[in-house]
């Protein structure tokens, strides 16, 4: 394994027990008294920091959240039922739009889906080119919540510092697919094109670069004593809770379960490089935060080490004809190519029947992608298991008991995009 | 009558000052957030967008001025004008420059009124400035007002006791409650300045004076991100440009007020320096400490609520009171 050392972090140590733990959430829930009235409020879907069209509707006891009820749906796109009418390329560019922070991890995730059912096999390098477009999500998902993170406790101008870092994984996306945002860069079987010239160096400068950007937001961060003040020992979440609700992703590692699906069931290149499962074990605010701290010196790392190990070879599967596409440029020039283009654009893969259920680590939790194929080429059923579904879904349990300047706060630890939830 | 028509032109002057410089401070502040948050800030209207908080007014002022129905119409219209009033009356109390100026042939004081208890009339005026957004954020009758309203009350005055308590340190060394007499005593360069010998009182008179202007890391009336804009969230139009307006008038306020009576007025570090007019000097100072709000509030995160009280009552209150009971032992065994 090459030797690039990030930043060591240092071993975790349990600042509660479990035990302690509970009972302080327990108190806090206890605040409420019992013969007030309450005040009722709608936390969006206009509200600034909801981080979306998402709302709650919260009742106060003074500053003291009673009860949470949230309402989720005003995105709502119809996504699923498009599968249903859409061939399996086809319907690739619509999950961008699932999780627009971090879109390629939402291709990434169907793609895996996909081959899943139909059995083929993905190239090496494709796999390579996979994990890091994986990474750079990661990274760029994580600066953007983490500057919205700092924000939702007041401080402005760290959302802008964050956005200028997050740029560099962006041009590199630019450089890549040609889209900042909404990449559409996987596709069945492979990616859509090759790493263009020059790109390899400027992504490993970028990587370099990195972990001194990152390390300079700790030390703003983490001396920053309001910021502290703000976030430890708030909004407790402990592992039971976390299950019972099936929040996932780094929240749940920040109580100490060391749930990670590229390392328990490892998919693209993640068997072939070396990264440690960021672990908290305080399952509050401040834990959350160091997690994805973490999970970002990794995303250097593993991005850093793909590059190094890089294998040559194709980026698309050229074995299955039937199923996936073929190299962009032989279509203009072989006749066979040209066909297998046309075949796959109009009448779309050749599918088994059968259902099919795989999850990846994207970096708001875990996504899952469940297909139920007739053997046609459009699924008969396609569902989605996004994260941020759950992470709303957990909102009651999150919110009562919390003071309301802190119930942005916790909610923004978890981390959602509404374009996720609602689909 | 004379004296008459000084006084009116001296008031003028203190409206243009107060008034005149908020446009600017506002092309500033987001002057400033811009080199801040690395990006340029307002660069389209007039040189180096210089009139940007110029076209925003017209734009205000050109909205339609809304009051919800379910808001009690008076008290909603006029709440915004109490934070502004005695933001104004205040800056009477300010002295510009030395008394017995010879002006055209008119002996002028550079003050508006000499007030033997300006101190604690500046206090009053400031516990006045409170009913604006008490008052605007119960009259809204929307949730997220009242909480803000709530917030600022309580934060208001929980402030002003230990920003009195800091002041009255002062008082006892300069033994007078008159801005005038303040800046007197601290003649003659700046180590006669009360920030040396007051540096605790000093601190938690600005640390305070920034939870009365209610901005950031106190800014918990407003609070974007919780309360969405607290009191102000049922204004819109020119209605919420003057409490914009007032707050910025308060910060002039505010920021004159901490210069006389901590950094020597509108007097200079230096004896040699006095060749420059006092109320250069003065306004100097004032920006200086602008500046400073401005730097903390696109700097530092904000306190949770009960927090910001804790550090009131329980870090500031008795922190005042202990420099008060050591500068008067002081005082009275010297």
């Amino acid at each position: 394994m090459a030797g690039h050392e990030s930043h060591p972090p240092a071993p975790p140590k349990p600042r509660a027990t479990p035990e302690e733990m509970r009972e302080r959430k327990r108190l806090s829930r206890q605040r409420v008294s019992d013969d007030s009235e309450f005040i009722t409020v709608s936390m969006g879907p206009q509200h600034p920091s909801t981080h979306g069209v998402y709302q709650a509707v919260v009742d106060l006891d003074g500053e003291i959240v009673v009860n949470a009820r949230p309402s989720i749906g005003n995105l709502h796109r119809g996504v699923e039922k498009l599968a249903e009418v859409k061939s399996y390329h086809r319907f690739l560019p619509l999950t961008d739009r699932l999780d627009y922070i971090s879109s390629f991890a939402m291709n990434h995730a169907y793609a895996e889906a996909v081959e899943k059912l139909m059995d083929i096999e993905v190239p090496r390098r494709a796999r390579y080119i996979r994990t890091i477009g994986d990474e750079l999500c990661r990274l760029s998902n994580h600066l953007l919540w983490l500057g919205v993170h700092v924000m939702d406790f007041g401080a402005q101008t760290f959302f802008l510092i964050c956005f200028r870092d997050r740029e560099y994984v962006l041009d590199l996306w630019e450089m890549l697919c040609g889209a900042r945002l909404t990449h559409s860069y996987a596709r069945i079987g492979g990616v859509a094109a090759d790493l263009p010239d020059g790109w390899v160096e400027k992504c490993r400068a970028a990587m370099e670069f990195m972990p001194r950007r990152l390390a300079e937001y700790q030390r703003l961060v983490e001396k920053n004593r309001i910021f502290l003040k703000r976030t430890v020992g708030i909004g407790i979440f402990t592992r039971e809770d976390c299950v019972a609700w099936r929040v996932t992703g780094p929240s749940l590692r920040a109580t100490g379960m060391e749930r990670d699906l590229r390392k328990t069931e490892p998919y693209a290149a993640y068997d072939e490089v070396d990264f440690d499962v960021a672990v908290e074990y305080d399952a509050d605010v401040y834990s959350r935060y160091l997690v994805r701290m973490k999970e970002m010196y990794e995303s250097c790392r593993i991005i850093l080490q793909c590059l190094d190990q890089l294998p040559e070879g194709d980026y698309i599967n050229q074995d299955a004809p039937s199923q996936t596409f073929p190299r962009k440029k032989q279509v203009m020039r072989d006749s066979a190519a040209m066909v297998q283009d046309f075949m796959q654009t109009f009448r779309g893969p050749k599918v088994p029947k059968g259902e099919v259920y795989k999850a990846i680590e994207v970096p708001k939790g875990e996504m899952g992608v469940y297909i139920v194929s007739d053997g046609t080429s459009i699924p008969q059923r396609l569902h989605l298991v996004t994260p941020t579904f759950y992470h709303c879904q957990a909102t009651p349990a999150l919110f009562e008991g919390e003071m309301i300047s802190d119930v942005v706060g916790i909610f923004g630890s978890v981390d959602i995009v509404l374009g996720d939830s609602d689909r | 009558m004379t004296e008459f028509i000084i006084l009116i032109i001296k008031l003028i002057l203190i409206i243009a000052v107060a008034v005149g410089m908020v446009p600017f401070l506002i092309f500033f502040e987001r002057k400033f957030a811009g080199f801040f948050q690395s990006r340029m800030g307002p660069t389209y209207a007039g040189p180096w967008g210089s009139l940007q908080s110029f076209g925003d007014m017209a734009k205000l002022m050109s909205k339609e001025d809304l009051v919800p129905a379910a808001a009690d119409g008076p008290v909603f219209r006029i709440a915004p004008y109490i934070l502004f009033v005695p933001a104004f009356v205040s800056m009477t109390l300010i002295p510009f420059g030395p008394m017995d100026v010879d002006i055209f042939g008119y002996n002028v004081d550079l003050v508006v009124s000499s007030f033997d208890a300006g101190v604690i009339m500046f206090l009053a005026l400031g516990s006045l400035a409170v009913y604006g957004p008490v008052l605007g954020g119960w009259a809204s009758n929307n949730n997220w007002a009242l909480l803000g309203a709530l917030r600022s009350g309580a934060q208001m005055v929980s402030y002003e006791i230990s920003m009195g308590l800091a002041v009255v340190g002062v008082i006892v060394m300069a033994n007078t409650l008159n801005f005038v007499d303040i800046v007197d005593a601290q003649a003659g360069g700046f180590w006669n300045w009360f920030f040396i010998p007051q540096l605790v009182g000093f601190v938690i008179f600005f640390v305070a004076s920034i939870a009365e202007l209610n901005r950031d890391p106190f800014n918990l009336a407003e609070a974007e991100q919780e309360l969405v804009a607290g009191y102000m969230t049922e204004y819109s139009g020119m209605r919420w440009g003057i409490f914009m307006f007032g707050e910025y008038v308060n910060m002039v306020v505010m920021s004159a007020v901490i210069s006389t009576i901590f950094l020597g007025g509108w007097r200079a570090p230096f004896e040699f320096l006095d060749v420059i007019p006092g109320f250069i000097w003065l306004v100097g100072k004032m920006l200086f400490f602008i500046f400073l709000y401005m730097w903390i509030r696109w700097t530092l995160p904000r306190y949770r609520y009960n927090q910001l009280m804790d550090i009131g009552w329980k870090i500031f209150l008795p922190l005042a009171i202990a420099n008060l009971a050591v500068t008067a032992l002081i005082i009275s065994v010297v």
